[in-house]
């Protein structure tokens, strides 16, 4: 039986707090759980020097991943080479399993749009600020897809939050009347700012959602790797197989919860009590993937410390490699707006070319 | 070319044209919305294309505007030209976000990686004694929009060329059409593929007292009242504008040259609406030429009417003939 044919409250656990195993360990082999392990450890250091940088000016507001990372890497690890991913904006750790490059994400949040673009080889849509909007185009995009014979999954990330909008449901909706090869995977971390789950819907469960639109909604611990793994997997494969009798859009809830502020303009302490927070530090997805790896013989001590610096030294490039890049040219605010220049858009371009050439660049910098 | 033969159509029977023509040209256009398949369309723009062409290319949508502007934006991400149909104008307000947030930026949020060709069609404006919220006209909101273009045709032969050309652009479009005159009268509309090119006016009427600037549904009254005034001696210029974002500045530019008096005929609400931006264009661009101040006939800063007023705050003939008189007369 599928593992995404159960009781939506039922929730899928491989791991428990301690890292034992309390469920079936999904078919993964040793070189993906390092790399799960890795890709984790990666995210959380990426996370803490990235809300250092924000808090040194060195960049602007940031959204933290960080508790969040089992939940986006496993599940992007779930994905096949050609399946496309649709983040909400704090996807970094599962933007980065796919191959988008860390400095670009930094970019982004330094204020350059040449951090929104994938590098042409990498699916990955630009990051969703407007809440759950980006379900829609990922449903869409599915739905193409599907008419033009594609043979790909499309997973799309979403907040508790998220749910509250009326895109979801348009979006969950759309994928279960047109039966598009879509995966919903609602990032549950338990609070949309400060507003706690219990206020965005009084379901029992997210997952259970997914009955309303006839397709099968799971739950699982958002903060067991295995366990995202596990699901995730068995819904891209039912994504893509049009005969298994089911429809193939998936909801899966993980369970989990953001450590840290919603972004660095945002105080947490206002509206949670640290007593909840230790709670829920306690289910820590790295601790609990690294005692299975040590408790199984895949992890030593030499291998975590060479994990260690191995991260240490791909951040630290990663920021060198952000802070060293140029800033935009001007220019670029006219480019790509569209395929051509319009006569209004060319006749502001010649205008703002003209004023930097007459007084340069100080003409535009008020201080 | 030479040999194409000509169909006396409506302008809404021009859009169906339009649609299909493209449709048998690329078979990556999909046509989705609200009763677009079986029924053919509240107005009967989608008629026969579901027989046609399938119900995977003419797709009758769950009832939910930022559904269908929303995945038309994962659609053409992914490769195809989606045209969806927003049942009327006054709808779109839910697909709104999606419109401006997404459709309209996705080309310069994805630096190119990404690009969003659809073309957005919605029947506009009023004047058929329709129901609360079915008759706006809004163009203003999306003129307003970087990355959009917003096109309005006021004849048969312009609705197919430029809805062809909205078809092929490859960024966003809003094609508004005046639902008003959908059926209020015919033209000659080649068979077969052709194109209008999107940002160029039109001179309908060529005259030399006053330049009246109008696009869309107003169009015909505006000629109307352009005729009837030749009767006190005034000679007007008629210039249907077509697309209103981009403006086609040079013709307004080159038209007010000519007359040095102007009147903006449209029935969207006054305050922030395109007659502004052509009354500035005209300051910025002929102020030496102009002889009397830029007169504009529009609907008022109220909220659209039900239909037993509706006559009071559409321009009429008479009110467009008194515009046009107020921008003569002035000394």
């Amino acid at each position: 039986m599928s593992v995404l044919q159960r009781d939506p409250r039922d929730r899928v656990q491989v791991l428990d707090e301690d890292g034992s195993v309390v469920g079936e360990v999904p078919d993964v082999d040793d070189e993906t759980l390092l790399s799960i392990y890795r890709e984790m450890k990666l995210a959380r250091h990426f996370d803490t020097r990235a809300v250092s940088l924000q808090r040194q000016g060195r960049m602007g507001t940031y959204p933290p991943l960080s508790g969040q990372e089992g939940a986006q890497v496993a599940s992007a690890h779930a994905l096949d080479e050609e399946d496309w991913l649709f983040p909400s904006y704090r996807e970094h750790g599962a933007l980065h399993v796919r191959g988008f490059p860390l400095d670009r994400i930094l970019l982004y949040w330094m204020g350059t749009e040449q951090g929104n673009e994938a590098p042409p080889d990498v699916n990955t849509f630009p990051v969703a600020v407007p809440i759950a909007t980006q379900t829609l185009h990922a449903v869409g995009a599915a739905w193409a897809s599907k008419l033009k014979a594609g043979e790909e999954a499309f997973i799309v990330y979403f907040g508790d939050g998220g749910t509250s909008e009326g895109d979801t449901h348009e979006a969950m909706n759309f994928a279960g009347v047109f039966d598009t090869p879509t995966v919903f995977f609602c990032n549950n971390n338990q609070w949309a700012i400060s507003v706690p789950r219990e206020r965005q819907t009084r379901s029992e469960t997210i997952a259970q959602k997914a009955n309303a639109y006839g397709f099968q909604g799971v739950q699982v611990d958002g903060m067991d790797p295995l366990a995202v793994y596990q699901v995730t997997r068995a819904a891209v494969e039912k994504a893509k197989a049009d005969d298994s009798g089911e429809l193939r859009p998936t909801l899966i809830e993980a369970v989990q919860y953001r450590f840290g502020a919603h972004t660095t303009a945002d105080d947490p302490t206002v509206y949670r009590d640290s007593d909840e927070v230790e709670k829920w530090k306690r289910k820590d997805p790295i601790p609990r993937l690294e005692t299975f790896l040590r408790d199984t013989g895949r992890l030593d001590d030499d291998r975590v410390d060479e994990i260690e610096s191995e991260v240490q030294e791909t951040v630290a490039d990663a920021i060198q490699t952000a802070e060293s890049t140029p800033r935009p040219d001007p220019d670029e605010m006219f480019e790509h707006v569209f395929a051509e220049r319009t006569p209004d858009l060319d006749a502001q371009y010649e205008s703002f070319a003209a004023l930097r050439e007459e007084f340069g660049d100080d003409a535009f910098l008020h201080r | 070319m030479s040999t194409q033969q000509t169909q006396n159509l409506t302008l809404v029977q021009a859009v169906r044209d339009g649609l299909h023509t493209e449709m048998q040209r690329d078979e990556d256009v999909i046509v989705l919305g609200e009763d677009v398949g079986k029924n053919g369309g509240v107005f009967r723009a989608t008629e026969g294309l579901y027989d046609e062409f399938g119900g995977d290319r003419v797709v009758d949508t769950p009832l939910a505007e930022s559904g269908i502007v929303g995945t038309a934006v994962g659609m053409a991400a992914y490769g195809l030209k989606p045209v969806p149909e927003i049942q009327f104008s006054g709808f779109m307000y839910p697909a709104f976000d999606q419109i401006v947030s997404h459709a309209a930026r996705l080309r310069t949020r994805s630096r190119g990686r990404y690009t969003c060709p659809m073309v957005i069609r919605a029947p506009y404006g009023g004047g058929i004694r329709a129901p609360e919220h079915h008759s706006e006209s809004k163009e203003a909101f999306y003129a307003h929009e970087a990355g959009l273009k917003v096109v309005i045709p006021s004849t048969p032969y312009d609705t197919k060329g430029l809805l062809i050309s909205a078809i092929r652009d490859p960024d966003p479009v809003v094609f508004l059409e005046p639902k008003l005159i959908y059926r209020a009268f015919r033209g000659d509309v080649p068979e077969g593929e052709y194109t209008v090119p999107i940002g160029e006016a039109e001179v309908r009427r060529e005259g030399t007292d006053v330049s009246v600037f109008v696009y869309g549904a107003m169009t015909p009254r505006t000629l109307e009242a352009a005729e009837n005034l030749t009767e006190e001696g005034i000679d007007c210029e008629v210039v249907d504008l077509r697309t209103v974002s981009p403006l086609d500045r040079d013709a307004i530019v080159d038209s007010f040259k000519k007359t040095g008096r102007a009147c903006v005929v449209h029935e969207a609400p006054r305050s922030g609406g395109m007659a502004g931006e052509i009354t500035a264009t005209i300051q910025e661009r002929a102020l030496y030429y102009q002889e009397a101040p830029v007169v504009r006939v529009t609907g008022y800063d109220v909220p659209y009417p039900l239909y037993a007023l509706e006559d009071y705050y559409l321009p009429s003939v008479a009110r467009i003939e008194d515009g046009i008189r107020e921008a003569a007369e002035f000394r």
